[in-house]
């Protein structure tokens, strides 16, 4: 079998091509009839170690890349490195280095700081998967709403996916940027102006619009994503209430109502019921997002399963 | 002990064409220029300058020596020696030490380890506010008597207008030039690159331009109303520049600097990395791959492998900006709006930058690069002479700080010189450098054109070995 994906690392959407990203999804889905399995264990990355590096809590993104590694029968160790550790002197160098002594396969790494896999990828021997950093990327969250949507709608490209909400502090919403022109879908940007930058325009080449409204970007479109807001924004005057966040760009079945009757509502979690989305459409027929945590697994056994194993007959 | 440099070209804005002139020094200071066919006295020692250039000694007017207070970062000492390896024969350092430099003895305490430890002459510039902490002014009058050039709260600059105002009007008296590092902090807080196109593709909080421009305009506005002279250091922005233009045009005493970094590279930087000289600017393609490794885990080559993004050695402040930017400060270095070239050298230990992008500190060191740099980028690029980079490295500066006997080699002023060859092709790497730091993003970068010699008070404090 020829690799789909030749990569070592995983560190962002951004640099794949559209036909490492395809490949990435196929291999997914030959993973997701594992996790309906019986016994839900393959033997395909045997003797290989993946750390999960955790510089920032995240339970569910955690344990997702973990259930990943244990169904591939990986070794998966879990790290939590406090940033008080951090403050004690410790650079990342060293963090880096002392992990790369105990020789993984693979690092997978979540840090508040946008960069970090970047910055591990140039000193680690471990190939180096991004779980999320600062408000850059988010890659395996973008696979795993491109697998949602692909499941649902068969095909990526032509499709009308409108994204509401924070856009600049949101890695979510990058990667999905990425992903989804890349793979030849219009998106359409809405929230507050504080919230959605500028040059947006010339993020990508192809295939954006940032909309005045959400209700504009809602208009006819296939599929509904929203982000989460964080609460700590709000002191730093992004925007005035939650309140006033939730009457003007909450997502409710009545705006809802302004896409296509077969749309489909994604949210990467955990949401803020009744702020960024309505109860009742978080829990209603067009909600996906729990088939989104499903696919999340093998989405990234496929991640863990490309970046450590080894290439088959070599 | 007399000393000749002969035969060299000198070049002295106070002075026309001297090719073949030679200098005569004794004493620490110039004595004479022989023509070409004119006697040479017979009792002195010979510099060979045939094929040099001989400047007046350049002065680096915004260093940061890091003495007192942080000398594993840097000291007068070790700052020195990469002045004058650098071609700088006269440094200014900032008050941002430890305690800060808003004081006679902290000024004179510098300017003693100078005299007893370095091999460049330092003149220090006092702060504007006691502490840099923006509230009472510092005593500027005590600090010129011990010494200071000008006064500055650089990284720190004084966000209230009125205690600005203040302290233009006072520095005035003491015909203390006000440096200004243009930041509206409430613009820029949290940022660590320029904000734009770059900045939202990384993730990084920017800087906008903005928070520069905005300041650059305000102490224009108070330079004008209190007829202080204003120095904006380290100039950064189109709209700044545009800002110094209008105001040089209406008669404000206005002056500017600008660092080698800010002429050399832009935000891209920051993306792909710094190492690839011939491709870093104007280059149409934005997109370089960050993570391009291939085969798996198969003998994967590493240099295929390492990605430069984030790296923390293109983090400074003000930040590299953009292209729009930098084609203003080139247009700007070339239409004189901007005076000089500073280096804003900037010393931090190692293990502070192999922090998160965001945590690590601004600033890079830039002595020894930065005359290899303005020769290649500007000189050699036709953007100015070479009798205008002297100008901007020794002329300006000395007449923006009023150094007397400086930035000149007419007879009677003190004996600095720096000599250039402007056809040498030499490799700066961090190993060779005299900086205890070695964060600078220029490592292993060539240069035509360098430093081969720099003598300060008649005495050759540098000289470059053969390259064999
Ligand atoms: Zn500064």
């Amino acid at each position: 079998m020829k690799k789909p994906y030749r990569r070592r690392d995983l560190l962002g959407i951004r640099d794949l091509s559209p036909a490492e990203i395809v490949g990435i999804l196929d291999t997914a889905e030959t993973f997701t009839e594992i996790s309906s399995r019986e016994v839900k264990k393959v033997p395909a990355l045997r003797g290989k170690t993946i750390i999960n590096l955790f510089f920032e809590a995240s339970t569910r993104t955690r344990t997702s890349f973990e259930l990943a590694a244990k169904r591939l029968s990986a070794d998966a160790v879990n790290i939590s490195v406090s940033s008080s550790s951090l403050s004690k002197g410790e650079t990342l160098l060293d963090t880096a280095l002392n992990l790369d002594a105990m020789a993984p396969d693979c690092i997978v790494v979540r840090h508040s700081s946008a960069g970090v896999p970047h910055q591990l990828a140039k000193v680690s021997q471990a190939a180096i998967v991004n779980a999320g950093d600062g408000s850059n990327e988010h890659p395996t969250q973008a696979l795993l709403d491109a697998m949602t949507i692909r499941e649902h709608k068969k095909h990526i490209d032509g499709l009308e996916v409108a994204i509401v909400g924070d856009i600049l502090h949101s890695r979510v919403a990058r990667s999905n940027i990425h992903l989804l022109t890349k793979l030849g879908a219009n998106v359409r940007i809405a929230g507050p102006g504080t919230l959605v930058p500028g040059d947006l325009a010339s993020f990508v080449s192809d295939g954006l619009t940032v909309c005045p409204h959400v209700e504009d970007a809602l208009h006819g479109a296939d599929v509904v994503m929203i982000l989460r807001i964080q609460r700590e924004r709000q002191d730093s005057a992004y925007f005035p209430t939650l309140r006033e966040y939730s009457i003007h760009y909450g997502l409710t079945n009545d705006r809802l109502d302004l896409a296509r009757k077969d749309a489909i509502v994604l949210h990467p979690g955990p949401m803020n019921r009744g702020i960024e989305i309505a109860s009742d459409v978080a829990d209603g027929s067009r909600s996906l997002i729990l088939d989104q945590v499903k696919y999340g697994v093998a989405v990234r056994m496929a991640v863990l399963y490309l970046a450590s194993g080894s290439p088959t007959g070599n | 002990m007399k000393l000749l440099i002969a035969n060299g070209h000198l070049i002295d804005p106070a002075a026309p064409e001297n090719t073949g002139t030679s200098v005569l020094v004794e004493a620490g200071k110039v004595v004479a220029w022989i023509k070409p066919g004119e006697a040479v006295p017979a009792d002195c020692e010979v510099f060979d300058a045939s094929g040099l250039l001989v400047a007046p000694g350049f002065i680096d007017m915004h260093v940061h020596l890091r003495e007192p207070g942080q000398e594993h970062k840097e000291t007068i000492a070790s700052g020195c020696a990469a002045a004058v390896a650098g071609g700088w024969t006269s440094v200014c350092p900032m008050p941002n030490t430890q305690p800060v430099n808003d004081n006679a003895a902290i000024t004179r305490y510098m300017i003693e380890q100078a005299e007893r430890a370095a091999v460049a002459n330092v003149f220090p510039i006092g702060a504007i506010t006691k502490s840099s902490d923006g509230s009472e002014l510092a005593e500027m009058g005590e600090m010129k008597a011990a010494g200071a050039v000008a006064v500055s709260d650089d990284g720190r600059p004084v966000p209230n207008a009125g205690i600005m105002r203040r302290a233009m009007q006072y520095a005035r008296d003491f015909d203390l030039p006000v440096i200004d590092h243009c930041e509206d902090k409430s613009l820029s807080s949290g940022g660590v690159m320029h904000e734009g196109k770059i900045s939202l593709l990384l993730g990084l909080k920017g800087m906008p331009a903005l928070a520069e421009e905005i300041d650059a305009v305000r102490d224009i506005l108070l330079a004008k109303e209190t007829g202080a002279h204003i120095h904006i250091a380290h100039v950064s922005t189109r709209g700044a520049i545009e800002a110094v233009r209008r105001a040089k045009n209406e008669g404000i005493n206005v002056t500017c600097e600008v660092t080698p970094h800010h002429f050399t590279l832009t935000d891209r930087a920051v993306e792909c990395g710094h190492s690839c000289p011939h491709e870093r600017r104007f280059d149409a393609n934005p997109s370089v791959a960050s993570g391009n490794f291939v085969g798996g885990t198969d003998d994967a080559d590493k240099s295929v492998r390492t990605p430069s993004a984030y790296d923390t050695n293109t983090k400074m402040a003000p930040p590299l900006r953009s292209e729009e930017h930098l084609e203003a400060i080139i247009e700007g270095i070339r239409d004189g709006t901007i005076d000089a070239i500073a280096t804003d050298h900037a010393p931090h230990h190692a293990d502070e930058k192999a922090l998160e992008y965001d945590r690590a500190p601004f600033g890079i060191i830039g002595l020894e690069t930065a005359i290899g740099l303005a020769l290649t980028e500007l000189v050699h690029k036709g953007v100015i002479s070479l009798e205008r980079l002297v100008e901007m490295c020794a002329t300006n500066p000395a007449r923006i700080f009023r150094i007397e006997g400086r930035g000149t080699l007419t007879p009677g002023s003190h004996a600095d010189v720096t000599l250039i060859d402007p056809a040498l092709t030499w490799t700066y790497t961090n190993a060779e450098s005299r900086s205890r730091s070695r964060n600078t993003p220029f490592d292993g970068w060539q240069f035509n054109g360098g430093v081969v010699a720099s003598i300060v008070g008649g005495r050759i404090v540098y000289q470059r070995m053969e390259e064999k």
